[in-house]
């Protein structure tokens, strides 16, 4: 098949599919939306560019935070203190409010969804203690992770899959959405979309947009997210002039296999597992003598850092540490971690049970994204209202901010998010559909064309950079001046640096032109996204001149006048990014909760 | 009718990092040589679900249909 006549018959004759609702991704988040808004009887089609279940919601492994108290005494005002905290109080208190209200409805739902929960000898849902989780503020830990053996986000994306073909939602599997539709006056109107098995490109006009297309941590070369991940949506919604915000923070895991990114859980040092220094030293006892190894991510991860900056990396390259359970007997090895140790021996050719395993910090979890109210409702800053809805669109999940993390995530309440705001987004999005205020507003005659005009350039571009190595150079320029610690100068050349990468990225080359399954395609499209994610991340830490959360800089560092480095007179503000020009806007964070049934939690400097 | 190398390719991207580096590996190092038989059996394999697929990988789980074996020994060299 000739390419240029395919392109000819495409731009002249571009398919359109009609429906209440189009949500893009079918992770824990688009599928809790999809099933809310199918049950309620709206025509929901999900797109999707691998099978629902091959959503990386799957990897989730810890559980799923939820005030129950049934394992130990538990109180929502105490989840929702650990997690204004834990977000270094830039997460916003009315969002986290209604979070952690809503954790034990969606934990219930999921359970009578037929989610296998481990059990209480009572027969509750067992709960388990988790790091950054506390009773009566921080005394003490608490048991508040609801989990499925060590596969909750498998059972649960299962869960909701099964429920949502009860629903009979409409599935449109290996599709990928290539851009978002708006109108002159704003209006979300739906995505364009490519079908990976034909090549062709459809228009989805919708009433409503809901992106739940997960995070982008594939922008960094060392990372624990799996190859999907690119953060479709954040680059759809950028390009599309919605802002992006605080991008800056991005959680770093302390334990991804060096080289390979695979994640080593805490599990590891919870049984007994040490990091140790070129010079074999225990480093943790100088950095946290209480809690050494088992401080949380954030400390160890710096830690660690600063290990190898100061020359104490191990390998021929210095570059990474080492987590030592040679001392464990065999027998537990192969017990309690054989996941492990497989993990290691393929991944780092090493057998933990006879030398340490090389790991590095790895990005792990992005804490901004597209930026939201609590009901789900995509907002801009527009006619002096900062917090504007976008009439049609909706997003959730990791690519969305409501702001629950703030500037660092508590574990477990990922899977708290994407189940409480999938929901809530459909909920609005049901609620927005009754009241009539969501109507199928005229598409735009060029509604398709900026997508074909971007696979356009791919047909015909003859010279210019190959994908791989341009991905290659953003990772490496991410992952040198915007990691784990950050300076000031190597941030600014970091600026430089992303947007030269970024100017590459527009004369990527393809060599197979083929439209069917075409997945150099593919890669060239995904990297378009990563590149919008790479910039706005870039160039929101190198301005914000302050430590806070997850991004930490050298010139902030912890005095009597800025504990943690952290500058609440300045920066306690969210960060907004606009691709069109790389501006950035700021808007006070929410620090009154959503009612009064609670204070808000007052600022304190965040130690544990 | 052939199977689509492309779409076979396609369902090497998994929801783990894990599996995703092993399948880049053998799609580098062995797809292209896989015949048409080869080919099919690979694709069926690849209807598995991450986990068990995943353990068949790693050997905690023994691959107990006969059709996946091969591919199943030469994913465990990659």
């Amino acid at each position: 098949m000739g390419h240029t006549d395919s392109l000819e018959a495409l731009s002249v004759n571009v398919a359109k599919r009609t429906f209440d609702a189009v949500i893009v991704g079918a992770g824990g988040a688009g599928l809790r939306a999809a099933l809310q808004l199918s049950e309620a009887g709206l025509k929901t089609a999900v797109l999707t560019k691998v099978f629902p279940t091959r959503s990386h919601t799957v990897a989730a492994q810890g559980g799923v935070a939820a005030s129950l108290g049934n394992s130990t005494e538990d109180h929502w005002h105490w989840h929702m203190y650990d997690t204004v905290k834990g977000s270094d109080w830039l997460g916003d208190q009315d969002s986290i409010e209604f979070m952690v209200r809503k954790a034990n409805e969606v934990v219930i739902e999921l359970e009578h969804y037929g989610m296998p929960f481990d059990r209480t000898d009572a027969g509750k849902i067992y709960q388990r203690p988790f790091g950054g989780h506390s009773m009566n503020y921080g005394k003490a830990p608490v048991m508040r992770s609801c989990a499925a053996a060590d596969r909750t986000g498998h059972a649960m994306l299962h869960a909701l899959y099964q429920r949502n073909v009860r629903a009979h939602t409409q599935f449109f599997v290996e599709w990928m959405a290539l851009d978002l539709i708006r109108d002159a006056a704003g209006n979300v109107l739906g995505v364009t979309a490519l079908e990976l098995e034909t090549g062709e490109v459809s228009i989805f006009h919708a009433k409503a947009t809901v992106f739940a297309t997960g995070g982008a941590g594939r922008i960094f070369y060392s990372s624990t997210n799996a190859f999907t991940n690119t953060g479709d949506g954040l680059g759809m919604a950028a390009r599309a002039g919605i802002p992006l915000e605080d991008m800056e923070f991005w959680q770093f895991h302390p334990t991804g296999v060096a080289g390979a990114g695979v994640l080593i859980t805490e599990g590891v040092r919870g049984e007994g597992g040490i990091l140790r220094n070129s010079g074999g030293e225990r480093f943790m006892e100088r950095y946290a003598p209480n809690l050494k190894d088992l401080a949380s991510r954030d400390v160890v991860s710096r830690s660690m850092v600063t290990e190898i900056n100061e020359g104490r990396g191990c390998g021929p390259h210095k570059d990474h540490l080492l987590l030592d359970i040679t001392h464990l007997s065999p027998e537990v090895i192969m017990k309690r971690l054989p996941g492990i140790r497989e993990i290691s021996i393929r991944f780092a050719g090493v057998d933990p049970i006879k030398a340490p395993i090389p790991v590095v910090p790895t990005a792990h979890y992005q804490m901004g994204g597209i930026p939201t109210n609590f009901h789900g409702q995509v907002i801009v800053p527009k006619d002096g209202n900062l917090r504007t809805p976008v009439p049609g669109f909706y997003a959730a999940g990791e690519c969305g901010c409501a702001s629950v993390h703030g500037a660092n995530r508590l574990g477990t309440n990922s899977l708290l998010d994407l189940l409480v705001f999938g929901k809530s987004a459909g909920e609005s999005v049901v609620a927005d559909f009754k009241s009539g205020d969501l109507s199928l507003k005229p598409l735009p005659a060029d509604a398709a064309e900026f997508s074909l005009a971007r696979l356009a350039r791919l047909e015909s571009q003859q010279e210019g950079y190959a994908v791989a190595d341009t991905r290659l150079a953003m990772q490496r320029v991410m992952q040198k001046h915007a990691g784990v610690f950050r300076f000031n100068d190597l941030l600014k050349e970091g600026v430089a640096a992303i947007l030269k990468v970024a100017e590459a990225a527009k004369s990527t080359i393809i060599n197979d032109k083929s439209r069917v399954w075409n997945t150099a395609r593919q890669d060239a499209l995904e990297l378009d996204n990563q590149i919008e994610v790479a910039k706005a991340t870039m160039i929101s830490a190198e301005a914000r001149k302050e430590s806070r959360g997850a991004h930490v800089r050298d010139d902030a560092p912890d005095t009597p006048e800025h504990p943690n480095g952290r500058d609440d007179q300045n920066w306690l503000k969210h960060t907004l990014w606009y691709s069109a020009d790389n501006h950035l806007e700021y808007k006070p964070v929410q620090l009154k909760p959503m009612s009064d049934d609670v204070e808000p939690i007052a600022l304190a400097k965040r130690t544990y | 009718m052939a199977v689509e190398r492309g779409r076979v390719r396609w369902q090497c991207r998994r929801s783990m990092l894990e599996l995703d580096l092993v399948l880049e590996r053998f799609l580098a190092t062995e797809f292209d040589a896989l015949s048409e038989e080869q080919l099919a059996d690979f694709e069926d394999l690849l209807r598995c679900d991450d986990y068990d697929l995943w353990a068949m990988v790693n050997g905690s789980k023994p691959c107990e249909v006969e059709r996946w074996q091969e591919t199943i020994a030469r994913l465990r060299q990659c």
